[in-house]
């Protein structure tokens, strides 16, 4: 049995998780306050995601627009992810919620706006 | 003062997440002459550079930008008519609630409030007030100010970046640095322990391979008119340079994240009683400081690490507001609230007891503390306990207290205990 310590990033409490793990197979999770923290301690171990925010220039606007991951991407795909992005080119007017990148690198995840600009 | 002044119900310093729930609660409540100043062109304060997510869950159980944060304040706010001036400075407000504006669209204003809510936020301390010797070269930020180049004017600060202190705020700008092309070599932390969240440390460090150097500082700033270097050197308990510990980074650019400091300029000229221990206002339990009709709430009050935290707080003050101006006072007999071992800066410092509430106890603990107890007593009566793992300065404890179990004006005193 092996136990692996996790710090839970839903939310900014940041519970600390104990998940005990024997090979592949999770045995007990303890130390989390909401069932979010259960799932997100599973994911963590097994295969861990992260939301992106990133800033983008846009066309005709003085400020850049900021973007999200409008849901958590794999891990190791967050710096292919802010390459992918770097390559839009954004025009004003953008609102909040668009889509500025669909389907990012096949994730099935959406990056939209995050404010509105222009 | 003039008798010109405008006449409002309530009069709100500040748009940013405080002051945008505490005029939304009070407008809510039926009070419909309020008027909202903003220093700043837009509503929404530091929220609006803060783009990473985190925001939001415990108020709306998902995880949103900071901008999208504000967006939903500022909505409600529009959606219910309320009058937010931004552009305007105020310049001076008084015990009697007089408040002085000036605004480039309207010039010089007096206003006349029947109650005042500040909400002006926090500052971050700077370079001159931590005293690092060295070169006064460019490429030395705060924080907050590089995040401000970043996400909002779309500027990098540099490509080479130190981080001196682990505030949340250089937490995430480690990140973001990280994220948009720049080196961060280290971020570098005076204490033994970090004085950010803990989710910020894995999230913004250990994804990136930064690393944290606890009981270090910055020693010497080389460099001309740039930054070209600094020296990083262990400390002892003391807080004093090892010699012969020294590491040298060769960087552009160094953020300062050493802390935040509420900004009560306006206040203490209003003549509030400021708290040595949280640098805010001492307030009551509806968060009305000593100074009968002016409330404060948010940042300016005590330092969050949650702005769930700041609009719930904020709400309350709200709506104590608009009760104030109904009831004309919020006389009455009182209770103090102390703080105990381990224990720093508990807001509100006193309760008042006119009727049977709960009221959340909020505080940092002086230092870590393992698998221990928060815990509120009242003489030799214990009135509740909040057991935990761990207990840091970097994360605030509420604790609420059920009114009912205080018996008689004796002080309550706020402490945290090993278990």
């Amino acid at each position: 049995m092996e136990e692996k310590q996790i710090v839970c990033i839903n939310c900014p409490l940041g519970c600390r998780i104990t998940v005990t793990m024997d090979g592949n197979e999770i045995k007990k999770i303890e130390g989390n306050t909401c069932k979010r923290g259960e799932v997100y301690a599973r994911q963590e171990v097994l295969s861990p995601v992260r939301v992106i925010t990133a800033v983008l220039p846009v066309e005709g606007s003085p400020v850049p627009v900021s973007v999200k991951t409008a849901a958590p991407i794999p891990k190791n795909k967050i710096f292919e992810c802010m390459a992918e992005m770097g390559k839009t080119s954004l025009k004003a007017p953008i609102h909040m919620g668009d889509v500025i990148v669909p389907n990012i690198l096949g994730t099935g995840v959406n990056v939209v706006a995050t404010k509105s600009v222009g | 003062m003039a008798a010109y002044g405008i006449d409002v119900d309530i009069l709100i310093v500040g748009a940013g997440p405080a002051g945008l729930a505490a005029a939304v609660a009070a407008k809510e409540t039926g009070i419909d002459n309020l008027v909202v100043l903003e220093r700043e062109d837009h509503p929404g304060g530091i929220l609006r550079q803060c783009i990473h997510n985190g925001f939001g869950l415990h108020r709306y159980n998902e995880e949103l930008t900071g901008p999208e944060y504000a967006q939903r304040d500022i909505d409600k706010a529009e959606a219910l008519g309320i009058d937010i001036r931004c552009g305007t400075t105020v310049l001076s407000v008084e015990a009697d609630h007089t408040v002085t504006a000036v605004s480039t669209a309207r010039g010089l204003e007096t206003y006349k409030a029947k109650a005042i809510i500040m909400a002006m936020g926090c500052r971050e301390r700077p370079r001159g007030a931590i005293g690092i010797p060295g070169a006064r070269s460019a490429g030395i930020y705060t924080a907050g100010t590089a995040q401000k180049f970043v996400n909002l004017e779309g500027f990098m600060p540099g490509k080479r970046i130190v981080i001196l202190g682990s505030g949340d705020i250089g937490l995430i700008m480690a990140r973001r640095m990280t994220l948009q092309g720049a080196k961060v070599l280290a971020c570098v932390e005076l204490m033994p322990y970090s004085s950010g969240l803990k989710r910020n440390i894995v999230q913004c460090l250990d994804d990136y391979g930064i690393p944290l150097y606890l009981s270090h500082t910055v020693t010497n700033i080389e460099g001309g008119d740039r930054l070209t270097g600094v020296t990083v050197a262990k400390v002892d308990e003391h807080r004093m340079p090892i010699p012969g510990s020294e590491i040298h980074f060769d960087c552009d650019t160094l953020l300062l994240s050493v802390g935040l400091i509420p900004e009560n300029e306006l206040s203490n000229q209003a003549g509030l009683e400021i708290s040595p221990f949280t640098s805010g206002p001492v307030v009551n339990d509806v968060f009305e400081s000593s100074v009968p009709g002016i409330f404060a709430c948010g940042n300016v009050l005590h330092v969050h690490d949650l702005v769930d935290y700041v609009s719930q707080e904020s709400t309350e003050a709200g709506k104590a507001a608009a009760e104030y101006i109904r009831r004309e006072s919020f006389n009455g007999k009182t209770v103090a609230v102390q703080d105990g071992n381990g224990v720093r800066g508990t807001v509100p410092q006193k309760i008042l007891l006119d009727e049977d509430k709960k009221v959340n106890l909020m505080f940092r603990p002086s230092g870590v503390f393992e698998k221990a107890q928060a815990i509120v007593t009242q003489g030799d009566t214990v009135l509740v306990k909040k057991r935990a793992q761990i207990f840091t300065p970097g994360e605030m404890v509420v604790i609420p207290l059920d009114t009912t179990k205080l018996a008689g004006e004796d002080p309550v005193k706020v402490s945290i205990e090993k278990v």
